[in-house]
């Protein structure tokens, strides 16, 4: 049937504002649970890299809110190493400071893929039974194979040795460089060590390390997933080399945080979790 | 009509069904068939979307300009992904970080506007919408045989749920690796074609 030129504009108008409409309205009205359950997904991911919940154990948003009371959020200035307590720790969001040039910095020479980072990262602090500062929890990222990789190091108070690891989002090959998520070989990172003389020297290998006590600085490789493997290693490097957290980590390590840490409340109600 | 609004919904399973006989769709069989959860999650985001797509397109078939019409068709289904994407955001996280991009690309899933072109536009809402149904069905049948196999023998294990204890974890299995890889999906989609054309000798094509 032929149609009149003016009818088919006119109904290529309404068509793109009835769907345009539809859209917007799914977009709109489910943004907050949307960005509720990506808050919630990071908050838990801070929770397994430090190992309190086991990987892919789900929990409701009151069992993570539960652990959050126990854990103190900060924003970390990269530049200064020091804690900044003028940002809101429920509103920061490091991704997208980092890309916003107001709120970004260029990223030291690295092969982790990142050209830009954001000139303060959130630090998640956990405490022992006594009350004294155990662990530190700080963001990674760098390039993997096909994607980059989000996600979390968990170190301890010794500002040396690894606690854990964990990634949020990375879209590596299941099964290959996708075994960066397997309970497994997340076991072998608790133990190792990041710096020999000061430079970060924990690598992921090809092959097998020994266990943490004698093969301090080695990670097991995976197979079939050298890239991704390599990635990990170079993101490492970056973040905790001397331009990123590498003096925070020293100061850390010297007990200065924890000083700062009580002179430093954080910017919205105590212990809130970060949003 | 009974016999039209059955064949409509049946056909597609077996007699004509959209990736064994035509062939399309092939690309999101490969990509999210390597766990059953996620190849479940996308043969029910697919029904929906062409359900939906179809009915919509039907109802619409007497006003589309036949100019415009692929134009129109395609807003229609990219709408109905938009919105199936944003609710398994949602209410449906966990899964949706895995499908990624796949959500999304069901937009260019070549059944749905197949379905929306040959079908809908000549046929009245009713039957369209079970003809969206059944091809929906159709397409899921053969993503979840495949997730199937391939989670099975690639990872031993359904649903997540261990099913061969895997060497590495003490048992007997030693998984396949190649089953997690695209490759693996092609020659398991070749052969149920191969069995579903041994079983209806005429769907093979005349050489």
């Amino acid at each position: 049937m032929r149609h009149s030129t003016v009818y088919t504009v006119l109904f290529a108008a309404a068509i793109c504002v009835v769907c345009g409409i539809l859209v917007s309205t799914a977009a709109v009205s489910l943004a907050e649970r949307q960005e509720i359950n990506r808050a919630l997904d990071r908050q838990q991911k801070v929770l397994e890299a430090a190992g309190l919940v086991m990987p892919g154990q789900s929990l409701t948003a009151e069992q993570v809110a539960e652990f959050f009371e126990n854990i103190e959020t900060r924003i970390l200035d990269i530049e200064t190493g020091r804690l900044d307590p003028t940002i809101d720790t429920q509103t920061y969001d490091y991704r997208k400071a980092a890309l916003d040039p107001a709120q970004n910095m260029r990223a030291p020479p690295n092969n982790a893929g990142v050209e830009r980072i954001a000139k303060a990262m959130p630090a998640y602090f956990l405490r022992d039974s006594n009350g004294e500062i155990d662990m530190l929890v700080l963001p990674i990222q760098g390039l993997g194979l096909w994607s980059t990789l989000y996600g979390f190091l968990a170190i301890d108070a010794d500002g040396n040795t690894i606690r854990g690891i964990t990634y949020y989002q990375h879209a590596e090959t299941p099964g290959l460089g996708g075994e960066v998520d397997n309970p497994r070989w997340k076991a072998l990172w608790p133990g190792r060590q990041i710096y020999d003389d000061g430079e970060p020297r924990i690598e992921v290998i090809k092959g097998t390390a020994g266990p943490p006590a004698q093969d301090p600085y080695r990670v097991d490789g995976l197979s079939g997933a050298t890239i991704t493997a390599r990635g990990v290693t170079h993101m490492l490097h970056l973040w905790l080399g001397p331009e990123v957290y590498g003096p925070f980590l020293q100061r850390f390590a010297s007990g200065e945080v924890a000083a700062d840490l009580a002179a430093t409340p954080p910017s919205t109600r105590p212990n809130a979790p970060e949003a | 009509m009974a016999i039209q609004s059955r064949a409509a919904v049946l056909d597609p399973l077996f007699s004509n069904n959209p990736i064994a006989l035509q062939v399309l769709g092939i690309c999101s069989a490969l990509a999210v068939t390597t766990k059953l959860e996620t190849a479940l999650v996308m043969s029910v985001a697919v029904i929906a979307v062409m359900t939906a797509s179809n009915f919509t397109i039907s109802v619409l078939r007497n006003q589309i300009p036949s100019s415009i019409r692929i134009i129109v068709q395609l807003v229609v289904i990219a709408s109905l992904v938009i919105v199936v994407d944003q609710l398994l955001k949602a209410f449906l996280f966990e899964i949706s970080k895995q499908l990624s991009v796949f959500v999304g690309l069901i937009i260019t899933n070549c059944i749905i506007m197949g379905r929306a072109e040959a079908f809908a536009m000549q046929n009245p809402p009713g039957l369209s919408l079970l003809d969206g149904l059944g091809n929906g069905l159709g397409y899921s049948a053969v993503l979840i045989v495949t997730a199937i196999l391939r989670e099975l023998f690639g990872s031993g294990k359904l649903m997540g749920y261990s099913i061969l204890p895997l060497v590495s974890e003490g048992g007997w299995y030693n998984p396949n690796g190649m089953m997690l890889l695209s490759p693996a999906a092609f020659f398991i989609i070749a052969i149920l074609i191969w069995l579903l054309r041994t079983w209806k000798p005429e769907q093979v094509e005349k050489a």
